[in-house]
C-alpha cells in the first residue's frame, strides 16, 4: 500500500519526489531502531551525523550556511516522512530543525548565525529550545519565572524549564527568559545557550510514555552567563520571536501528527488482511472497513489542512505572524491534525486487538506517542483559545 | 535574503499559487456571492414555508450566470472548469441551499454528464437551453427499491423498439423531479447484465408516458422540489441514448465520483453559513451581563466549527483539483475515487457537527423552524444520504485501501 502519490493539488511533483526519496533513506536508516529506542529511551548518536551528512538538517536554513534551502512545504513533508519511519527520530528533528535552527536563523545576528548554523547543519551540534517551565504551561508567557539580568556584557540567567526534548544531550538551547519582569509578556528575551556554559545543568532526565529514544529533560539556570551577542531578536522583543516561532512549529508539528496517523495506518491495513477470524481475514468485515475508511478520511483531511496550511507560511517574513488568518490557521491545522491522529491510533489499536496493547508491538508504540501532540505546542484548549480570539478580533 | 541559496521568490511563489484563485475565478465568484446573497438569500424564508420554488428562478438564474459554468461559452456556458463549479455551488448554497441543490442537481447531474458523455447533436439541442434556464435539468438514478444499491437493484427497464427505446418503471427522491424539462434517466437495457447492462437516457417530459407522480415533502432543503417519476411505456427515440447501449455504469460512476466532491462544496458553504450566524450570535446574545462569546465553553464550539470547516475546505478543494480534467469516463475507481468519496463523507459529517454546534449556540431560538439556522439544521442531515450514504462512502474507501 503506498498513499505517497495522493493526488493532490497542493504539492508540486519536485515535493512530492523530494518526500518519496527521504521516507525510503528514512525507513531503511532509522524504522529498525523504533524497538530498541523505545526499550532504552536513549538516541543512537549516529542519528544526528547521518541526518547532517545526507542534507536532512537545517532544512529551511540557505546553503550558504550550511542548510538545505527548501521551501517550507518540503521542510514540512521531509518531517512527516520522518516521523512515519521513526516518531522519535522526528519528534528530536522537529526540535532541533524547526524550534532552533530555524529560530536562529530567522531571527539571529549574522555572526549568530556564521558561527552555529554550520555546526547545527551538519549535526555535529544539537539544537534545543526552552520556552516551557513547571508552572508556565499554557500561560508560558504570562507565568514565566526564568529571568536574564544584564551585567556588563552579559546577561546572568536563573530559572528553570521543563520537558525540554533534547535537553539532555543538546549543545545549543534557545532559551526564552524575562529581562524586564515588570512588562509581562513583553518583556521577555530569547537567548542562545550553549550547554557548556557553567551554571547550566540538567536537572533530570524524563520518562515518557511514548516518543521514547527522543530524550526529554528540565533544565536548570543557576547564575548561567551567557554574552550579551548571544541574544537573538532585540531586547524585550522575545515575545514576537516566540510567536512567530510557535506559527511555524504548529504547521510543521501537524505534519509529525499526520507521520504517526499514516504509518498506523498502513500497518492497520496489513494486519486486518493478514489477521484471520471466524475463516475471513479481518478486513473482509464492514465494522473493520468502516474503520479503516474513517481512519483514512481523518488523516487526508488532516494532511489537506495541514498542505494548505504550510503554503501560507511560504515566506513568511521574520517576526511575523503571531496574529491574523496565518494564527488561526496553524492552530486549526495542529488542532485538526493531533485529533485526526489520537483518533486514528485508538482505532488502529482496536484494529490490532489483544496484540495492540503489548509495549513492543510497533502499534502499541505509536499509541503511546500519539497522545502528546493534543498536549505540545500548545494543547488543544490553548489552540481553540487562538482561534476563537481571531474569529472574535473584528465582531 | 535576495541571496540564491534558498527558495527563490518566484518558487515561492509558484507554491502559493497552488492554492490561490485566478483572477477569472475571483472575478466570477465575487459576482456569484454579490447575486447569491442579494438575490438568493432574500428567498429563503418563503421557499421553506412553502416548499415553493420561483417560477423564473432558472431563467433568472440563466441571466445572472449561475448556469452552464462548465460549459463552452459558444454554447451560452461559462466555459470554466469544475473546480470553478464547485466554488459556485459552495456560494449559492451558503447563501440558499434549497437553491443549491436544485442547481447541483441541473448544473452537475444533467448539464455536466451530458457535456461530458453526449454526442454533438445532443448537446448542440438541449446544452444552449440549459445554460439559459429556459431548460431545467435533472438526473434520474435512485428508486424505491434501488438506493445504495443503485445498479444492482435497478428495475427501471429501456426495452429498444424500432427506432425507439421504451422505458418503464419509477425514479424516487429525484432533486428537481417535478420541475423537469428534461432527466437523465438510467434504465436497464440488458437485464442479464446486472450493472453492466444500463444505459443512459435524455427524456424530455412531455414525452408521453412520462409523470410526475408525487412531490415530496422534505425535512429541509425545502423549495428544491423532489419528487417520484413514473415511466410508463414511455417512447423516447433511440437517438436519446447517451453513449453506447450498457455502457451507464462508466458514465454514473466517473459521474459520482465529480458529484462527491461538488457535494462536499455544498456542505462546506453551508458549515461557512453555520459559523457565521454562531458567531454573529455568539456575540450579540448576553447572558450574566456579558455576550455568550465571552465564555469559553463556547469559544471552544466557535473554534472546533471553524476547524472543521476549514479541514473540509481544504480536502474538497483537493479532491476537486483531483477532478479538473478527468477524461471522460475516468474515475469510478483508484485514488480519485477514493479521495471524492473521503471528501465528501468528512464534508458531511463536519457540516452535521458544524451545524449541530451552531444551533446549540442559538439556544431556544436555533430550535424555531422559521429561523435560518435552524433551516440549515434540517438540511444537513441529507448530505450524509444524498450521493452514496456515509456508510457507501465508507465501502469506497475501505476498498481501495484493501486493494492489492
Amino acid at each position: 500500500m503506498d498513499m505517497t502519490n495522493t493526488p493532490s493539488h497542493f504539492v508540486t511533483p519536485d515535493q512530492q519526489a523530494l518526500a518519496d526519496q527521504a521516507y525510503k533513506f528514512f525507513f531503511s536508516e532509522f524504522h529498525h531502531l523504533n524497538a530498541e529506542m523505545d526499550d532504552s529511551d536513549d538516541l543512537p548518536a549516529s542519528v544526528f551525523p547521518t541526518l547532517g551528512k545526507m542534507g536532512y538538517l537545517g532544512l529551511n536554513v540557505p546553503t550558504q550556511y550550511g542548510g538545505a534551502g527548501l521551501d517550507f512545504t518540503s521542510a514540512c513533508m521531509i518531517t512527516e516522512e520522518l516521523t512515519r519511519a521513526n516518531a522519535a527520530i522526528g519528534l528530536t528533528f522537529l526540535a532541533h530543525d524547526n524550534l532552533c535552527v530555524n529560530n536562529i536563523y530567522r531571527n539571529a545576528s549574522e555572526e549568530m548565525r556564521q558561527k552555529y548554523l554550520p555546526g547545527l547543519c551538519d549535526g555535529s551540534l544539537i539544537g534545543a529550545l526552552g520556552l516551557t517551565e513547571p508552572g508556565a504551561g499554557s500561560d508560558a508567557l504570562g507565568a514565566m519565572k526564568t529571568t536574564a539580568r544584564k551585567d556588563g556584557d552579559d546577561y546572568i540567567l536563573n530559572g528553570s524549564k521543563i520537558f525540554i526534548t533534547n535537553g539532555p544531550i543538546a549543545d545549543i538551547v534557545l532559551v526564552y527568559a524575562k529581562t524586564s519582569p515588570e512588562k509581562g509578556a513583553h518583556g521577555i528575551t530569547a537567548f542562545i545557550v550553549e550547554t557548556t556554559t557553567p551554571g547550566f545543568k540538567v536537572a533530570q532526565k524524563l520518562n515518557k510514555m511514548g516518543f521514547r529514544g527522543s530524550p526529554t529533560g528540565e533544565l536548570v539556570f543557576e547564575d548561567c552567563r551567557v554574552p550579551a551577542k548571544n541574544m537573538v531578536g532585540r531586547l524585550d522583543g522575545g515575545v514576537a520571536v516566540t510567536m512567530s516561532g510557535l506559527d511555524l512549529e504548529r504547521a510543521v508539528a501537524s505534519f509529525c501528527a499526520t507521520g504517526v496517523a499514516r504509518r498506523a495506518l498502513e500497518i492497520s491495513i496489513d494486519y486486518a488482511q493478514t489477521r484471520q477470524q471466524f475463516g475471513n481475514p479481518i478486513a473482509s468485515f464492514q465494522m473493520v472497513q468502516a474503520m479503516l475508511a474513517d481512519m483514512y478520511t481523518e488523516i487526508e483531511v488532516a494532511r489537506s489542512l495541514a498542505f494548505r496550511t504550510a503554503a501560507m507560511c511560504e515566506g513568511l517574513e521574520e517576526g511575523k505572524g503571531g496574529r491574523g488568518d496565518i494564527h488561526k490557521m496553524t492552530a486549526a491545522a495542529i488542532f485538526q491534525a493531533a485529533k485526526a491522529n489520537s483518533f486514528v491510533l485508538d482505532k488502529a489499536v482496536q484494529i490490532h486487538g489483544g496484540s495492540g496493547y503489548m509495549r513492543d508491538t510497533e502499534v502499541n508504540r505509536l499509541y503511546r506517542t500519539g497522545r502528546v501532540l493534543e498536549v505540545g505546542a500548545g494543547t488543544q484548549e490553548v489552540r481553540k483559545i487562538i482561534i476563537a480570539g481571531e474569529l472574535l478580533k473584528n465582531g | 535574503m535576495t541571496d540564491q541559496t534558498g527558495p527563490s521568490t518566484a518558487d515561492i511563489a509558484e507554491i502559493k499559487a497552488n492554492y490561490a484563485l485566478t483572477d477569472d475565478q475571483r472575478a466570477i465568484l465575487d459576482h456569484v456571492e454579490r447575486v447569491a446573497r442579494e438575490v438568493l438569500h432574500p428567498l429563503q424564508e418563503k421557499m421553506d414555508a412553502e416548499e415553493y420554488w420561483p417560477e423564473d428562478l432558472f431563467a433568472k438564474m440563466g441571466e445572472l450566470g449561475l448556469l452552464g459554468i462548465t460549459a463552452p461559452i459558444e454554447m451560452g456556458g461559462s466555459g470554466q472548469d469544475e473546480f470553478t463549479q464547485a466554488l459556485v455551488s459552495e456560494i449559492v448554497s451558503k447563501w440558499n441551499p434549497a437553491v443549491g441543490l436544485s442547481l447541483g442537481a441541473h448544473d452537475n447531474l444533467c448539464l455536466n454528464n451530458l457535456l461530458r458523455n453526449g454526442s454533438d447533436a445532443q448537446k448542440a439541442k438541449y446544452v444552449p437551453g440549459l445554460c439559459s434556464g429556459e431548460i431545467i435539468g435533472a438526473l434520474g438514478l435512485t428508486e424505491p427499491g434501488a438506493g445504495s444499491d443503485a445498479l444492482g437493484a435497478m428495475a427501471t427497464t429501456a426495452t429498444r423498439d424500432g427506432d425507439e427505446y421504451v422505458l418503464n418503471g419509477s425514479k424516487l427522491f429525484i432533486t428537481n423531479g417535478p420541475i423537469a424539462d428534461l432527466v437523465l434517466v438510467y434504465a436497464k437495457t440488458d437485464k442479464s447484465k446486472g450493472a453492466k447492462g444500463i444505459s443512459a437516457f435524455l427524456v424530455e417530459t412531455t414525452t408521453p408516458g412520462f409523470k410526475v407522480a408525487q412531490k415530496l415533502d422534505k425535512m429541509g432543503f425545502r423549495g428544491s422540489p423532489t419528487g417520484e417519476l413514473l415511466f410508463t411505456d414511455c417512447r423516447i427515440p433511440a437517438e436519446n441514448i447517451i453513449g453506447e447501449e450498457n455502457t451507464g455504469v462508466s458514465i454514473v460512476m466517473s459521474g459520482l465520483d465529480l458529484e462527491r466532491a461538488m457535494v462536499a462544496s455544498m456542505c462546506v458553504g453551508m458549515a461557512e453559513r453555520a459559523l457565521e450566524l454562531a458567531l454573529e450570535y455568539a456575540q450579540l446574545r448576553e447572558q450574566f451581563g456579558k455576550p455568550i462569546a465571552r465564555f469559553q465553553m463556547i469559544q471552544s464550539r466557535l473554534a472546533e466549527i471553524y476547524v472543521d470547516v476549514e479541514a473540509a475546505r481544504s480536502m474538497s478543494y483537493r479532491a476537486l483539483a483531483a477532478c479538473v480534467g478527468l477524461p471522460k469516463g475516468g474515475g469510478g475507481r483508484g485514488e480519485i475515487h477514493k479521495l471524492t468519496a473521503a471528501s465528501v463523507h468528512y464534508a458531511a459529517e463536519a457540516f452535521n457537527r458544524a451545524v449541530t454546534s451552531a444551533n446549540h449556540i442559538h439556544g431556544g431560538s436555533g430550535y424555531m423552524q422559521d429561523t435560518e439556522i435552524n433551516r440549515l439544521y434540517r438540511a444537513n442531515k441529507l448530505l450524509e444520504i444524498g450521493a452514496g450514504t456515509s456508510e457507501v462512502r465508507k465501502i469506497i474507501i475501505s476498498q481501495e485501501l484493501l486493494r492489492g
